[in-house]
């Protein structure tokens, strides 16, 4: 499928909370389903963008807020790509970096699940110049 | 999320249901580190839980190392498929014990 023919498959607005994420996971199960990927591939995907979600609302927006984080999947040929848009102050992308797994500790998990499940990710500057605008990009399998 | 908890031979087995969240790690965190903090061996059974992130694993790594400083023992029981993925991708399955079953579980404390 050419880009041209980018489809979107997945489009959501939610407030930065906790109690919503449960909803979205569902709702990209579903989705990257949808396109073709197996079951252990949308677990890992459900994961990786659980992950995510939770990185704005912990440190893009500092906790729980009733700001919006925008959410979209688009299908592209043998691919899925992944956009999370948010409204928060823009973040330095180096401070976003998975830690060493040799050192066994609470915390800081998600990244490194992130870029374990994901084939592509890059901060980009959102179209509105404001905020921050994570993309993913996964090949579907 | 629920939990239960509950004492077999000597260990606390403390079960885990549904998502263990962003939303409900918290309560997850607080359960296991009064129970390690008890004295008791604990197991967590995994069995029931249908997801598990990052939040949820850090619960289970802090009762852990709670665990060693104590000298007691945690061990995670009867993880499920989608928990044991998770546990594979922060390469923490290596580092847990983990037994098949629960009964497994008590006999490894014996």
């Amino acid at each position: 499928m050419p880009e041209s023919r980018a489809k979107r498959v997945l489009e959501l607005r939610f407030p930065a909370r906790a109690a919503e994420l449960k909803e979205v996971r569902e709702a990209v199960r579903e989705a990257v389903e949808g396109c073709g990927c197996s079951p252990k591939s949308s677990g890992d995907i459900v994961l990786a963008t659980d992950e995510a979600c939770q990185n704005i609302i912990r440190h893009a927006y500092g906790g729980e807020s009733d700001q919006l984080i925008e959410f979209e999947i688009e299908h592209r040929g043998d691919t899925l790509v992944f956009s999370l848009v948010d409204h928060a102050p823009a973040i330095d992308p180096s401070q976003v970096q998975p830690r060493d797994l040799d050192d066994i500790r609470p915390g800081g998990l998600g990244t490194h699940f992130i870029r374990r499940v994901m084939d592509e990710v890059e901060f980009l500057q959102p179209p509105s110049g404001r905020g921050n605008l994570l993309r993913m990009v996964r090949r579907i399998d | 999320m629920e939990h239960t908890v509950r004492e077999e031979q000597g260990n606390l087995v403390v079960r885990f249901e549904g998502d263990v969240d962003l939303e409900h790690s918290p309560k997850a965190r607080e359960v296991l580190l009064e129970c390690v903090r008890g004295g008791q061996d604990v197991l967590v059974d995994l069995s029931a839980v249908s997801y598990i992130d990052s939040s949820g694993v850090a619960s289970l790594v802090e009762a852990f190392q709670a665990s060693k400083q104590k000298g007691t023992r945690f061990a995670l029981v009867a993880v499920n498929a989608a928990a044991l993925r998770v546990l594979e991708l922060a390469r923490l399955d290596k580092v847990f014990t983990i037994h098949e079953s629960l009964a497994e579980g008590i006999r490894g404390g014996a």
